[in-house]
């Protein structure tokens, strides 16, 4: 505090509700996040891998299946060129999208209840991409020369080109995979002592250890580290600001109707928030319910809070769908209207994929709008439910923008019904399978809440508590 | 004490507090007693405590900074490089001469993104010299609750201040509880 002789008291009235319940000590933080990892295996969790594991592995299978016999295994065909794959990859790196915005925008905007969830929303993210990334890898058709996609100097003398957007996808996406490993990893660092400093077993003081690095507390690591920390932060943000940005470019620079709109970064970014913490909502409201003695970490508060976040980005989700119908007529581009009016909202029935925009407006638009009121914000089976129709719609907002356009573009001779194969749709059950697979790993082996960061937030952690001479 | 530590080097001594805003109270006496080569160790960073132990602004946004540019001008060269000199590509008619280089910024800002981020953490490591597997500090059986709810202050033997005794005496005055002499 700075010396300036005049004490400003929050009026009682005003104070903010503690982020962690019912006042818990230090120790008593560490042992409620560590026993997740040192309890012996749990049952639930063995069944879940049973689940998830079988459903991963389907997946790979269609991989495998897919790389060595074609794209002709899927329902891509003239003229969707795209489909499912792209979808997919847009709606998988989306998700990532909400992780990184709470690890480094909730943080740039010190808000300091991001602490609890952010450990878990950042696995979220990595796992995320890692889903996302298998698609633009397999769609290529010769999956052995996607390196070709690198602009690394090859025995035939060619460069991509990098006007491409598809170039700068993928600098995008490896760009951000890698900073957000190093913004996950460094965060773990002091987490990792813990367990390696709790851990009983020889095996666990030694995996810990290898990966805490000698981490020892000392104020003098902690300065660096709180300094790399802020500018990873900072660095993350413009970036995750990018990402998907550049992933509407891949639309936004065409000249398709329907894909050739400059709203599209800002719209898309919004979008991905919004499914980005429906899937935060998604894995971490069952994660409260099988670990109640979270209960006072996680707290009504954040879910709160998320609900809120969930509600601003599908209105203006909801604002920039509004928006291109406004433009598709006030701009009297006639092919953008007919991609607006009638193949996508379909007034008048000649779209093909009519259904697809309506639940898309509904999940997305309408469905969370019940968050307006403070009673089902706090209702935690209603905010599971509106989550999953935030992910079903955001799903389905992809493939509207995908297919609808592809399918009905300018001219009806060259229109082309588009309809997924089983390997396409056992691929993408396949992602889920991968996905969680991985988080469950996750929250079994390492700390799923960041406990040094949490520690931060709690009135202990205060150096000026009880001295007021300070 | 056993026979074995007794031969083996004073590394410090060692004390435990009791809470963040002891321990913070703690860390300005030894500051302002002049110790230079000390260390104080928290379960979590202690807002305040850089200037409590008199250590400035970390340095690290500066070498960062050259990171970053570095990036910058490796995804200036990777860009137009090949697409001026190397191979010149005309796709689809479009336009390929200079005017075009606002096609390059999202590579480039990528780049520097990349190698700023690469180098924070990499500096970091490198002025926190880690990783080092190997302390002193970790033989001191208490020091375990530094990862949990452990408040220490760690003065070493090679300060010029530093004695045994007088060492001792000072860091009880302060409050510190456990101290203990830590060997190598």
């Amino acid at each position: 505090m700075e010396k300036s002789g005049v004490t400003l008291e929050t009026p009682v009235d005003l104070k903010r509700p503690p982020l962690v319940d019912h006042n818990r000590s230090l120790s008593w933080i560490t042992d409620k996040v560590s026993d997740i990892v040192e309890q012996p295996t749990p049952k639930w969790w063995l069944l879940a891998l049973c689940f998830t594991v079988p459903i991963a592995l389907m997946g790979l299978v269609c991989i495998i299946y897919q790389i060595s016999n074609g794209v002709g295994v899927w329902g891509e065909n003239h003229p969707n060129g795209w489909a499912w794959d792209i979808t997919n990859f847009v709606f998988w790196i989306g998700i990532g999208h909400a992780g990184t915005l709470i690890s480094a925008v909730l943080f740039l905007t010190r808000q300091k209840w991001r602490t609890s969830i952010n450990r878990a929303a950042e696995a979220m993210t990595l796992f995320a991409v890692v889903c996302a990334g298998i698609f633009p890898a397999i769609h290529i058709g010769r999956f052995w020369n996607a390196y070709f996609l690198a602009p690394v100097p090859n025995a035939n003398g060619i460069w991509p080109n990098f006007r491409s957007p598809l170039l700068w996808d993928v600098f995008a996406v490896s760009t951000y995979f890698t900073v957000s490993v190093l913004f996950w990893f460094v965060g773990l660092i002091p987490d990792l002592a813990t367990l390696r400093d709790r851990s009983k077993s020889r095996i666990g003081r030694f995996m810990y250890g290898i990966f805490a690095l000698g981490w020892r507390g000392s104020n003098r690591h902690w300065r660096h580290y709180e300094m790399a920390y802020l500018l990873l932060a900072g660095l993350s943000t413009p970036l995750v600001l990018s990402v998907h940005s550049i992933v509407s470019f891949d639309f936004a620079t065409s000249v398709l109707p329907g894909w050739h709109t400059t709203i599209f970064p800002p719209y898309f970014v919004a979008g991905a928030i919004f499914g980005g913490f429906a899937m935060v909502l998604t894995i971490m409201l069952p994660a409260a319910l099988i670990f109640p003695q979270l209960g006072d970490l996680i707290t009504r508060q954040h879910v709160d809070k998320m609900a809120k976040i969930i509600l601003l980005t599908g209105s203006i989700v909801g604002y920039a769908y509004l928006m291109e119908l406004f433009v598709a007529w006030y701009g009297a581009n006639k092919f953008e209207s007919f991609t607006f009016f009638r193949a996508r909202a379909a007034f008048d029935g000649t779209g093909w994929y009519q259904w697809a925009y309506w639940i898309m407006m509904f999940c997305n638009v309408i469905s969370p709008q019940i968050f307006w009121f403070k009673k089902m914000r706090t209702n935690y089976i209603v905010v599971f439910i509106v989550a999953q129709f935030v992910n079903v719609g955001m799903w389905f907002e992809r493939f509207t923008i995908i297919v609808t356009s592809l399918a009905q573009d300018y001219l009806p001779s060259s229109w082309g019904h588009y309809a997924p194969s089983l390997t396409e749709k056992l691929t993408f059950i396949g992602t889920f399978g991968i996905f969680l697979t991985l988080f469950l790993l996750f929250m079994r082996f390492l700390p799923m809440i960041a406990i040094s960061e949490v520690k931060l937030v709690t009135p202990e952690a205060d150096p000026h508590r009880g001295h007021d001479k300070h | 004490m056993n026979a074995m530590s007794q031969q083996r080097k004073v590394y410090g001594l060692g004390a435990e507090f009791n809470s963040a805003a002891d321990l913070m109270e703690a860390a300005e006496k030894i500051r302002d007693k002049g110790f230079s080569k000390w260390d104080v160790h928290t379960p979590f960073p202690v807002h305040g405590m850089d200037k409590a132990m008199g250590l400035g602004k970390s340095w690290l946004s500066s070498i960062v900074f050259v990171g970053g540019l570095t990036g910058l001008l490796t995804g200036v060269a990777l860009t137009t490089v090949p697409s001026f000199a190397l191979y010149p590509i005309i796709v689809h008619g479009k336009p390929y001469s200079w005017p075009t280089i606002p096609a390059f910024f999202p590579i480039i800002f990528e780049l520097t993104v990349l190698l700023s981020a690469l180098t924070t953490v990499g500096s970091m490591f490198l002025l926190n010299q880690l990783p080092k597997w190997y302390h002193p500090v970790f033989n001191w059986d208490r020091f375990k609750k530094v990862t949990d709810d452990g408040f220490f202050i760690v003065i070493e033997a090679r300060d010029s201040k530093f004695s045994e005794t007088r060492t001792k005496v000072l860091l009880q005055e302060l409050g510190g509880s456990n101290v203990t002499l830590i060997h190598d």
